[in-house]
This record gives C-alpha cells, structure tokens and sequence, in this order.
C-alpha cells in the first residue's frame, strides 16, 4: 500500500468471496464489465490470478540471478586475490591459483548471495520487514476468506451501488464494506 | 480450510499439554546435563575425550557428520519433492525442514568443539588480520566444510523462514481479531470486562505481529512469493547435494586407505537422504499422537517415505559393496587391509551394527504390511538412525586404528566427556524441536490449502468420484 500512502486517501470496496471458484471466476467476470480490480487477498496462492488482475509479471527471478552472479564474481575474486595475490603460498605443490579446488566455495558463495539477495528483494518489494504493520482489509482473508478489492476513486464509471451489485451477484458476502485509506 | 486453520494453530494457541511439559521437561535437562561435559570440553579442552596419537579423530567428527546427514531430509522434501511437484510433501516439510535447521546447528556444535579452541573460530573464515595477511588456505575441504555448512544452514533458516511467514500472519490475525471484535466499552459490567480479557490475546497478536513482517496476502505479493519459493527450491537441489559430497570430501581427499574413495560422494548423499528421512519419520510420529495431526500426517506419508527409505537403504547397500570389492580388486594391500579390518578385525562388532541396521533392516520395508505398521516403521527408524551412527565411526576409527606402523595399532575408548558432549547435542536438538513444537505451526497451513483447494481437474473429478460412491454406498446401505 506504499504508493496510495503518498497521494490522498482512497475508498476501497472489499468484496469477501468464500471459495476460491468463486473468486477467479469473480476476477474475471468484474474486470468484463469494466471494473478495474485493484487487489485479490487470499489465504493461499491462487495460480495466474495476478495476471487476471493484470499485475506486471514479477521481476525477482532477475534478482535471483544478479545476486547469484555477483556472489560468483566475488567468490572468484576474493580466492584468486587472497591465493594468488597478497599473500601466493605454495600449498601441496599446487599452481597458485587451482581451478578446481576453487569450485565448492565459488558454488557456496553464489547460492548464499543469491538465496539472501533475493530474499531481501522480495521483502523490499512487498515493503515487509520485522514488525512492519500490516494494513489488512479483512483479517478472514489469513484464514479461510477470499477479498476481492476494488478502488472506488478509479472507478468513477460506474457508482458504488453499482459495483456493490456486481460483487454481490458473483457470490461476495451481502453489503460489501468501504475501507478508506 | 477454516478446520485446517483450527486443527494446526490449535497446538499454537492453547496452553502447553502436560505432555509436552514433560517432554520439554526431559529435553532441558538432558541439555543441561551436556552442558556440563560440553563446559568441561572447553575448560579442559579436548584432551578430556578418549582420544589418542593413533585415533586423533573419533566421536567428534562422527557426530558431526551423523547430525549433518540427519539435516538433509528437510531440504530435500522441500526443494526436491517441490520440483518433482510431489504434493504429499506439504504435511511434512515444515516439520522436516525445522528439523533440518536444529540438526545442523548441533553438527555446528560439534565442529566448534573439535576445534579445541572454539574462542578462535573466526580464523576459519577469510578475514583481514594481522599475520600479514594469512589466509584461509582453500585448497583445504575443511575450509569448503566451513563454507558449505554455514551456506546450508543460512539458506535452510531463509527458505524455511520465508514459508513461515504466511502462517504467522493467520496466526498473527487471528490473535488480532480478539482484540478488534472486543473492544473493551466503559458501560461494560466488570464480568463482562473479565469475559473479553480473558478471549484476549495480546501477547500473540504482538509477537506474531512482529514476527509476520507485515504480511498481507495479496496476489502480487503471492506471486513473488511462489517465484521465491520456487527459485529457493532450484538453490536448495544442488546446495543439499553440494553439502554432503564437501562433507565426504573431508575423507575422500585424505590418504589414508578406507577414506581414499571416489564413490564417497554419492554414498554420503544417499546415506544423509536414508538417515535424514529416518529422523523425520521418528519425529513425525511423535508429532502427530502428541498433536492430534493424524489427517494431517497419514499412512500414505508414512508409506511413501518408508519406500525413499528403501531405496537410499539400497543405495547405501550398493555403495558398502562396492568399496570391498574396489578395496580388493585395486590391489593396493593397504586397501584391502583396511576393509577386511573393518569387517573381520578388532571392530567387528561395528561394521555388523552398521551391515545389519542399514542393510538388511530397510529391506523389511518391501512388506506392505511392515511398511504401513506404524509401530515397525518406528522401531526401523530408530534402527537406520543407529545403523547410520555406526557407519560413521565404522569409516572413521577402523580406518585410523591400524595405520602402516603395528607397534602404533590402537584402540578407541570414549570417556565421559565423549559421551556427555553428544549427549549435549541431543538436549539442544529437541529441545528446539519442541520449543518450535509449540511456537511455530508444524504444518505449512498454506500449502495444505493450496493443495486442498487446488483447481486440478483431476482433483475435482477425484472428489466428485467419492462423493458418487459413498451416496452409492449409504444407498445401498438404506437398502441393505
């Protein structure tokens, strides 16, 4: 919710659906009659509902494999210089730099870099961390509940009576609340 | 979904059963106890333990690879089974996965102990310092073991951390609910105070609340949640692989005949997947009575590992072959030396432990009859665990007790401290266990809906199949 935390505040209708079903087929059939969905909440992933919705695909796999290559590269580095560099040593009569003993501690540092790399991504993106203050619109939705969320304020076509109608028809829970925030 | 909710935060949210006191009880003593060997190990340093000129390596380096090996099922029931899509895996991983966790510190443990100087530990990592700088030599697999582990364990903690989060957030809600949907009113009466304070749960919604991150659910932050999950799964296959071979390595790139081997490698992977899957099965079945979890925790999970175990049990079969046929067929008589000692010599009694508990035993689970019994599955467990103790000391005393000089052929006695320090190991692992027990849901509740409510049509048609034949069944029961 970072960015609607920076503009004024907006009204959100929470449509509460009690099965996944009902949710998808809910997704899709608001957005055809030109509602724009502006979130799902779920107690579980939903496969592709993010792109019903029409979320961007998500970057993070990207971020995985910069880290991970980075974590290479300064394996790498990091032997050749402390082996071959400050301070060569002949050890067991090998070459200063041995490629093949080099091999576990580059594969180690590239999965480190990239599982905590990525890790961080993810929470960065999502603006989670430890004790960061959730903003939920229907504490249900951890449990057994689905939300399906529409923005009021950029869906001017058509009223909130209207949008009302349209949720509960799909099989959302009578009188749909209005969060602002 | 909301039973699945109640069934697993249950454990969480109500008050400790008294047997779990008991079982905690026991796990913090028996820490304590280790302690005080563990104390001495320190103070005294490791001269206390039954080692000698001969045997300068014994029941320190074997209980670090027996607690490594038992670490290895965790991440291999999450990030292989999750590749190779085996749903069955969801019931078991958090479980195996914490397990995984507590298992590699107490082999973490082991390795600051036979360092004799545990104070200096920092010097095996590459940091500046001031003899010139000296580096770590990475030439050395005891420098990749350090790399390896700690790699292991951080990645183990991120991937098991991340998948908690959603559950924490049920939990966290639910905790929050008691607060929001009672507010205390001023015209409340004072028994009515007293009701809502008691449905109140601050101390949850506040710990679960830090711990949860601010998790919300939606479907972008799912999205980037299963790429995650996903993408640490990929990082964990080659990893869990990667730690087990560098661990074998440790023997593998020495010289000394019974641990000059190339086929270490495999044969340590396969017996840390046999030996780790055995733990969870052990741990498993004490969870699911001690937590109601049957519906949870089924025969069929019991069925399917006991067949992984099978086939690892066989794997490791092969492999023992194999060397003493290698052994033999080299020609390198000291070689064969060391595996006819191991088997014939002093230590006889050792490698028939280790042949009869992970050979023969496993091969008890080709009966169905076996294989679905939870108390044969229990005992067996318990015996491919010892058997696999067993074949750590097997590889590391019998091929150290006679070297290439007779009159320097030893023996190896444990003292009080050996024996007290793995001890100590015991108490900190279920003492975590059921410290997470408690705390933490043992089931990734998640998951479990996600399968439940996967949108499969197989799984639907499945569904709609058994709902047809119990009608056809009550009917022809209404009948009858």
């Amino acid at each position: 919710m970072a960015d609607s935390k920076l503009i004024e505040k907006h009204k959100y209708m929470v449509g509460i659906y009690d099965h996944e079903e009902k949710i998808i087929k809910a997704v899709k059939e608001v957005q055809k009659q030109g509602v724009k969905v502006h979130e799902v909440y779920s107690p579980h992933p939903i496969h592709h509902i993010d792109t019903y919705i029409g979320h961007p695909r998500t970057r993070i796999p990207i971020a995985a494999f910069l880290f991970g290559a980075t974590g290479m590269l300064l394996a790498i580095w990091m032997i050749s210089y402390m082996l071959a560099v400050d301070w060569p040593m002949i050890i067991g009569g090998k070459n200063f730099l041995p490629i093949p003993t080099m091999v576990p501690v580059t594969f180690e540092a590239t999965v480190l870099i990239s599982a905590l790399g990525m890790v961080t991504t993810f929470f960065i993106a999502n603006n989670m961390g430890p004790g960061k203050k959730e903003a939920m619109f229907d504490r249900r939705t951890t449990d057994n509940r689905y939300a399906l969320i529409v923005d009021l304020d950029k869906n001017v076509a058509k009223s909130s009576e209207e949008i009302k109608v349209v949720l509960e028809s799909l099989g959302a829970e009578a009188n749909p609340k209005i969060i602002e925030r | 979904m909301h039973d699945i909710t109640q069934d697993i935060c249950r454990q969480v949210e109500a008050k400790p059963t008294l047997a779990w006191l008991v079982a905690f009880a026991i796990s913090v003593a028996t820490l304590l106890i280790g302690s005080v060997a563990l104390a001495s190990t320190w103070w005294y340093g490791i001269g206390v333990w039954g080692l000698n000129k001969t045997i300068g390596w014994a029941w320190d380096i074997t209980n670090f690879v027996w607690w490594v090996g038992i670490g290895h099922a965790g991440t291999l029931i999450s990030a292989i089974l999750l590749l190779f899509r085996q749903k069955w895996r969801t019931s078991i991983n958090r479980a195996a996965e914490a397990m995984t966790i507590f298992a590699v510190l107490c082999a973490g443990s082991f390795i600051l102990m036979h360092m004799g100087r545990p104070w200096l530990a920092h010097w095996a990592l590459p940091l500046p310092n001031t003899y010139g700088s000296l580096w770590v030599n990475f030439n050395s697999p005891l420098v990749w073991d350090v790399f390896a582990i700690s790699t292991y364990l951080t990645v183990s903690v991120v991937f098991w951390y991340v998948g908690l989060i959603p559950d924490l957030a049920t939990i966290r809600d639910r905790a929050k609910i008691t607060l929001e949907e009672n507010p205390l009113l001023p015209t409340d009466t004072a028994e009515e105070r007293k009701a809502k304070k008691a449905k109140r749960r601050p101390i949850s919604a506040f710990m679960y609340g830090l711990l949860s991150f601010g998790w919300e659910g939606g479907a972008k932050v799912w999205a980037r949640y299963e790429y995650v999950a996903l993408i640490l799964a990929g990082l964990s296959t080659p990893l869990v692989l990667s730690v087990h071979t560098i661990v074998s390595f440790d023997f593998a790139t020495s010289v000394i005949p019974g641990w000059h081997t190339t086929i270490f490698p495999p044969y340590f992977v396969a017996g840390a997947i046999f030996s780790g899957f055995a733990m969870v099965l052990t741990l498993m079945l004490i969870t699911r009575v001690v937590f109601k979890l049957e519906d949870y925790i089924t025969i069929e999970h019991i069925e399917v590992m006991n067949k992984v175990i099978i086939l690892t049990g066989s794997i490791v079969g092969i492999a023992y072959i194999t060397e003493f046929f290698v052994a033999w067929y080299s020609g390198v008589e000291y070689e064969s030396y060391a595996f006819i000692n191991r088997a014939f010599g002093p230590y006889w009694w050792a490698y028939a432990a280790m042949m009869t508990c992970n050979v023969i035993s496993p091969q008890l689970f080709w009966f169905r009859t076996i294989r679905r019994s939870l108390v044969w599955t229990f005992v067996l467990s318990i015996v491919v665990n010892i058997g696999m103790w067993f074949e750590r000391f097997v590889i590391i005393v019998t091929s150290l007790h006679r070297d290439y000089l007779p009159s320097s052929w030893a023996m190896f006695y444990p003292t009080i401290y050996d024996v007290g320090d793995y001890v100590f190991s015991f108490g900190l692992f279920f003492t975590l266990f059921f410290l997470f027990a408690k705390f933490l849901p043992v089931i990734n509740m998640a998951e479990v809906k996600t399968v439940l409510n996967s949108t499969d049509e197989k799984a639907k048609k499945d569904a709609e199949q058994r709902i047809r034949e119990e009608q056809k069944q009550t009917e022809t029961e209404t009948v009858g």
